[in-house]
């Protein structure tokens, strides 16, 4: 096993050290190359050809719209974008990550629904606003509940942190759940409103259809990139990775922790408000049930299994947690595996489908042992995680 | 605001309070447990406890009982209740030791970051949890009703029925055995040796990753009890039913002071209490906020929970 791990190794950072090596030009092209490769994947007659050679296994899926399933996973990859400035950089615990997402989803659904309450009950306004304009409000309205509830509990550490912003988060969905006067509870909000833009034959672009939108998060994402990228190696991005290194020794040093801090925990937020009135706009539909905790776990799990720290590690984590379990659906159909398995006289459902998650958890398990760092780390933390290796256990 | 439900209910909330309390209190052992030596939140720990709620069920089920037999007589149903909690303790227990032996060993062997442990804990959860939910068909599974539902005791007001009883006299005794395992036997005194520093006491000679395996193994003990409790209070079980209930022990263990067995004990009661007298008051959908609030306003006044985090430190 230790044999393997080390030829992993070694081979994962040989294309590391090729890609490193080829000159500028080359490696903008690469990645030009690669966005357009992302703009064209939704397209049937593109992804149709996608087989892993020699034994014609499919690369997308086949029991879902893989428009559909870029769509989630391009949703889920900019949340774990914003989540990694908040664990990755700054090492902040967020469990409630989605706590911001809703506040970015309601305040969408609340302003462009005609059958909102604001309008239909307490006449604030006469008619729906327009998409765009509520996108900014979202926005800040997110970032201004990341500061509300950074502001009194930045100051615990670690684990504590992470319960609080968990509660958080839940007493969010509970709230929206359970109250009548604006949220509408369990009912929800309905005709959500879509972004602006016509087909030049008069037909809106952006209805219900999942391509366009999956265009519009990734050119969404690709700003951030870029956004979140000068964050980073700006010296509002070195303060969050001394507090993550030692916040006590970054504090003595002069850097301003609990300000940069509240910084990292309000753009997070507010990348998470991006992502719920985006989402919003396209499910056109929003009740609290999105806003559970597992959804929070899972992108956290994103960020962790792509490599805190890393943009590209939170896309690529982010893009896998949703693809892994909907191309395990198609597995089955490949390989002709059976549906239903019969136990003690029970049929029980042994589909790949039905096992998917199961299966994820598995992978989870097994990345995390032979790649802890994640799947594409942070050239820096990497470092810093190996030579923590060789400070071997006492006794195990 | 009902003040009227409060008062009048006042007894039997206090009751049915503690008696969620000891079932929050005896999962919390786990976590605290856990963090205590390891500083993990152990995620897959209410997986632990699920697993159990069905060892419970399925043991009953090999008598023959299931949820639409009738009630056998007291003593049969004592031996059968008896019978369960061995059986789902030690489902839980060998459950949480093979956690740990199969996914969080290898990563201390590598000293791995902190946060590799807390994926791995998702990835063993949602593992565990689908893994159930598959064998299970997803559907509710009932447990049998063994023991009489009147009235035992009834002093004034105040009356309690035999569940009750009886989960509050095992959770305590559960409790007290293993705050004595933890302070006063030579196991123990490795725990807190290991919590206290670990390796300057595998340098003492104290075998780390025994006294790891221990604690896992202790944590899933408890979580089995506790399942057997849950499955007679409610009447059934899910695939899913962990994640509420071990989020809500969770948030018990750090209100007692994460880490912190007697904390952990105090703030499961508490948290069942509070959960109970609040939704009289505010109505019983607000239920699973309270527990939230509380806990947040609490961490506001004392960030380290209630009795601090000590199990490493001589009053565990």
């Amino acid at each position: 096993m230790t044999a393997l791990r080390e030829r992993w190794h070694s081979a994962s950072s040989a294309v590391g050290r090729r890609v490193d090596g080829l000159p500028k030009s080359a490696r903008i092209t690469g990645l030009l190359a690669f966005i357009a490769f992302l703009y064209v994947l939704p397209n049937k007659w593109f992804y149709e050809y996608l087989n892993i050679p020699g034994v014609w296994i499919p690369l997308y899926t086949t029991r879902n719209d893989m428009a559909a399933v870029l769509f989630y996973c391009a949703w889920i990859a900019l949340l774990s974008l914003g989540l990694n400035v908040v664990v990755g950089y700054a090492g902040l615990l967020d469990l409630g990550f989605f706590g911001f997402f809703a506040v970015g989803a309601y305040t969408v659904a609340l302003l462009t629904s005609p059958e909102s309450k604001l309008i239909t009950e307490y006449n604030w306004f006469e008619s729906p606003w327009p998409w765009l304009v509520t996108v900014p409000i979202a926005i800040s309205l997110a970032l201004l509940s990341g500061v509300l509830l950074g502001a009194p509990t930045l100051r615990l550490r670690g684990d504590y942190l992470a319960i609080v912003t968990l509660g958080f988060a839940e007493m969010i969905r509970i709230i929206a759940k359970n109250q009548d006067w604006i949220l509408n509870g369990d009912r929800g909000i309905p005709q959500v409103g879509h972004p602006p833009g016509k087909y030049p034959d008069g037909s809106a672009i952006f209805q219900f259809e999942f391509k366009p939108y999956y265009w519009l998060l990734l050119t969404v994402i690709i700003g951030a990139v870029f956004l979140i990228r000068n964050l980073a190696n700006s010296r509002v991005g070195r303060a969050w990775i001394a507090i993550r290194e030692d916040e006590d020794a970054a504090e003595l040093m002069g850097v301003p922790t609990f300000r940069f801090k509240l910084w990292a925990f309000a753009i997070g937020a507010a990348v998470g408000g991006l992502s719920g009135s985006l989402w919003a706009g396209q499910a056109n539909f929003v009740n609290s049930s999105t806003f559970s905790l597992e959804n929070s776990i899972l992108v956290l799990a994103a960020v962790l299994l792509g490599g805190a720290g890393s943009i590209g590690g939170a896309l690529l984590g982010g893009f896998l947690v949703i693809y892994i379990p909907e191309w395990l659906r198609s597995v089955g159909d490949v390989f002709g595996l059976p549906e239903v398995a019969t136990v003690f006289g029970n049929d029980i459902d042994v589909s790949p489908t039905s096992l998917r998650y199961f299966i994820f958890g598995i992978l989870l398990i097994i990345v995390m042992i032979f790649r802890p760092q994640g799947l594409w780390p942070n050239r820096r933390r990497a470092a810093e995680l190996k030579d923590r290796q060789k400070e071997v256990a006492v006794v195990e | 605001m009902d003040f009227a439900e409060l008062v009048r209910g006042f007894p039997e909330l206090t009751t049915t309070g503690l008696v969620q309390g000891a079932i929050y209190a005896l999962i919390a052992l786990g976590y605290t447990l856990v963090y205590g030596v390891l500083r993990l939140i152990n995620f897959a720990h209410s997986e632990v406890f699920m697993i159990g709620t069905f060892g419970a069920i399925w043991t009953w089920a090999v008598f023959g009982l299931d949820s639409n037999s009738g009630a056998p007589s007291v003593p049969k149903a004592l031996l059968l209740i008896a019978l369960a909690i061995v059986a789902a303790a030690l489902l839980s227990g060998s459950v949480a030791l093979l956690i740990e032996v199969t996914a969080y060993r290898p990563l201390r062997r590598r000293n791995a970051p902190p946060l590799a442990f807390l994926i791995t804990a998702i990835g063993a959860s949602y593992a565990l949890m689908e893994l159930m939910g598959t064998l299970t068909q997803r559907r509710q599974v009932g447990a049998p009703a063994l023991l009489p539902t009147k009235t035992v005791i009834s002093i004034g007001g105040w009356s309690i029925t035999p569940v009750q009883l009886l989960t509050l006299v095992v959770a305590v005794l559960m409790m007290v055995g293993l705050d004595w395992f933890v302070n006063k036997t030579r196991f123990g005194k490795g725990i807190r040796a290991v919590a206290q520093d670990a390796n300057t006491a595998a340098l003492m000679g104290v075998n780390k990753s025994r006294v790891i395996a221990l604690v896992f193994v202790l944590g899933g003990l408890m979580a089995g009890v506790a399942a057997v409790f849950s499955d007679m209070k409610s009447g059934n079980t899910r695939y899913n039913i962990g994640f509420l209930l071990g989020l809500k022990a969770f948030s018990a263990a750090v209100l007692g002071g994460i880490g912190n067995l007697r904390g952990a004990a105090i703030g499961g009661l508490l948290l069942g209490l509070v959960e109970n007298y609040g939704s009289a008051l505010f109505g019983s959908q607000w239920r699973d906020l309270i527990a939230f609030v509380v806990l947040i306003v609490l961490l506001m006044f004392r960030p380290t929970g209630l009795l601090g985090e000590s199990l490493g430190r001589a009053r565990a």
